[in-house]
């Protein structure tokens, strides 16, 4: 690891005017992603600025009915606060999906959305890789791929964004609050992730510098269910093969009234299925309807040599997901009962 | 204290198992190996250096952590607490005392943190925090009565330590005797067994 100099920010304003005045400088939270990349050399940060300590660990209600989080709310504090369990019950359930107990103590809100790719040949030094390394070729658009992407990937970068958490936050339409130079901004989730195309060193729309400060998730409709379904390898700290997000509302009729769903482990960020939310809205809530909704979205994956099974796997979790939430219809709405 | 900025080391105090100590650390250590090589608490073990073993585990402000991506330099002032702090030999922890009793280790590497990640997850189920393995129904209750630990959710819960020499079996049994005698032990307390009556 190469030697750095430190400090610790005490105002949001603050870290911001710090990494103006030290370009190779990096922020801090829980350091689960960071210091591990550090060690690997992957990053190589000459300045470090701990932004863990920022006054950013609220989870309050907006005025609207939704919820505003601060970055630095741990991983572990997120999934166990009552008006994201009883609210945003797949944000729970994502969250507590992903990494283990120790890891979500430490992991923020922040550094979660910001985690970089697990893909090998990215933690791995001697091979060439375009995401560490500009234009020193993809490895694993032709090598070991079977965990990489099968959606929005390019010939460029074939990796997939680790985020459990990510992929619910899409689903829930929350926004990402951030702050630069220049002042506040807001970005969608499902739109804060890029995709890699011929710059896949650009994991996000984030402009260097920028800090995230908050998280706001919107009020969920009336009467809507939701749940996240991750499949791995391992029953337990894996990340996903595939996995989703849906949060679904009928009307009286059981027709669907109000569709999102969004995959993850398939693409370069949190995939919103619009295609397949499109064909679900209006449509009667069955499985063969979820099916062709689910399969018109899946029509643009273009597997690589390992991991065309990604693709009825994501089928088969999505629609699963969607067959429960809709299937007892008289139970307590907004529920995520018996997944 | 503040560092200067053209500085690559700091000094920093950590209070460990109740003791302070002020220690001079170049900002690449972590506190792992701090407490192993500085403070010479060689109970929190090396595993993977990368947080995916468990070896490591410590509580930090009493919640268990991964001490190998834990930078000493931005936890000046932190409290932890390690394997040793939990007990010794004549006064062993609940569960060190229940590892014994069920021989809940074969080499005994991973030992330290799964003991201390333990006593951790203990006190996230008893502050009702929900688990991947809790049915959903049960999470979106969120009554924060203390989880139901049944082998599943134990299993669930431990995941972040690994053993190598596969003594999970024996591991969950003695957490399921020490969340046994912690049930008893709040018995009387109507807010501790709303939710635990199983
Ligand atoms: C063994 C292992 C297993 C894991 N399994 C999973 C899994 O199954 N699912 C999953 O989703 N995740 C998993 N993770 C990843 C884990 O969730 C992330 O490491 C964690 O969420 C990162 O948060 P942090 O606060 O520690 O970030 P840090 O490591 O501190 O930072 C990560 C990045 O974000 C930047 N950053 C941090 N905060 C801010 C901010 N406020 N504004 C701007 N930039 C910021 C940092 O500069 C850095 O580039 C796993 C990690 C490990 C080590
Ligand atoms: S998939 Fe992306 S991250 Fe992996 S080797 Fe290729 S360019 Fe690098
Ligand atoms: S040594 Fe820290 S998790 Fe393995
Ligand atoms: S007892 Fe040997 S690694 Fe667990």
């Amino acid at each position: 690891m190469r030697p750095f100099t430190f400090e610790r920010a005490t105002t949001p304003e603050e870290a911001v005017s710090a990494y103006a005045a030290q370009p190779h400088a990096r922020f801090l939270a829980g350091g689960t992603n960071l210091v591990d990349l550090m060690k690997l050399g992957v990053e190589t940060p000459e300045h470090l600025i701990d932004v863990s300590k920022l006054p950013l660990n609220e989870i309050e209600p907006t005025p609207d009915g939704g919820l505003r989080v601060g970055a630095n709310v741990r991983n572990s504090d997120l999934a166990a606060h009552p008006s994201v369990c009883r609210g945003y019950p797949a944000l729970s359930q994502a969250l507590l999906s992903g990494a283990s107990g120790q890891l979500r103590n430490q992991a923020t809100t922040g550094g979660n959305l910001l985690q970089r790719t697990r893909c090998p040949y990215f933690q791995d030094l001697t091979a060439p890789c375009n995401k560490r390394e500009p234009g020193s070729g993809c490895s694993a658009v032709r090598g070991v791929n079977r965990d990489m992407a099968v959606l929005g990937h390019s010939e460029h970068c074939v990796a997939t964004h680790p985020s459990d958490m990510a992929v619910a936050l899409a689903a829930y339409d929350a926004e990402v609050e951030v702050l630069g130079p220049e002042g506040v901004r807001t970005v969608p989730v499902a739109a804060f992730h890029r995709l890699p195309g011929d710059t896949p060193q650009r994991d996000t729309v984030l402009r260097p510098g920028e800090l995230i400060s908050h998280l706001t998730l919107p009020p969920v409709p009336a009467g809507a269910r939701a749940a996240y379904r991750k499949a791995r390898d391992r029953a337990s700290y894996a990340f996903a093969l595939a996995s989703a997000a849906v949060v679904v509302a009928l009307d009286g009729a059981g027709t669907v009234r109000h569709a999102t769903l969004a995959f993850g482990g398939l693409a370069h960020r949190p995939w919103r299925a619009r295609t397949a939310e499109e064909a679900l809205i209006g449509s009667r809530a069955e499985p063969q309807s979820f099916a062709r909704a689910v399969d018109a979205e899946l029509e643009a994956a273009r597997p690589l040599s390992d991991n065309a099974f990604k693709v009825p796997l994501a089928r088969s979790v999505a629609v699963h997901l969607l067959t429960t939430l809709t299937a007892r219809a008289d139970d307590t709405p907004n529920s995520a009962a018996g997944i | 204290m503040i560092p200067q900025r053209t500085a690559t080391s700091s000094t920093v105090t950590l209070h460990v198992n109740d003791t302070a100590h002020t220690v001079t650390v170049d900002h690449r250590t972590t506190l792992l190996d701090v407490l192993r090589e500085q403070l010479d608490l060689t109970g929190s073990k090396k595993g993977c250096d990368h947080g995916q073993c468990g070896a490591c585990t410590v509580l930090l402000e009493g919640r268990r952590a991964n001490s190998c991506l834990l930078l000493a330099v931005a936890h000046d002032g932190a409290h932890l607490t390690t394997v040793e702090g939990l007990g010794d030999e004549e006064r062993p922890h609940p569960l060190q005392q229940a590892f014994h009793e069920r021989d809940a280790f074969q080499c005994g590497y991973c030992t330290p943190g799964q003991i201390v990640s333990g006593v951790g997850m203990l006190c996230e189920a008893a502050e009702g925090h929900p688990s991947h393995a809790t049915p959903g129904s049960v999470l979106q209750r969120a009554t924060g009565a203390p989880a139901e630990l049944d082998r599943d959710e134990i299993r669930e819960r431990m995941s972040g330590n690994i053993c190598r020499c596969g003594a999970y079996p024996h591991i969950v049994e003695a957490l399921e005797d020490v969340t046994e005698q912690t049930l008893r032990r709040t018995d009387g307390a109507a807010r501790r067994t709303e939710g635990v009556s199983a």
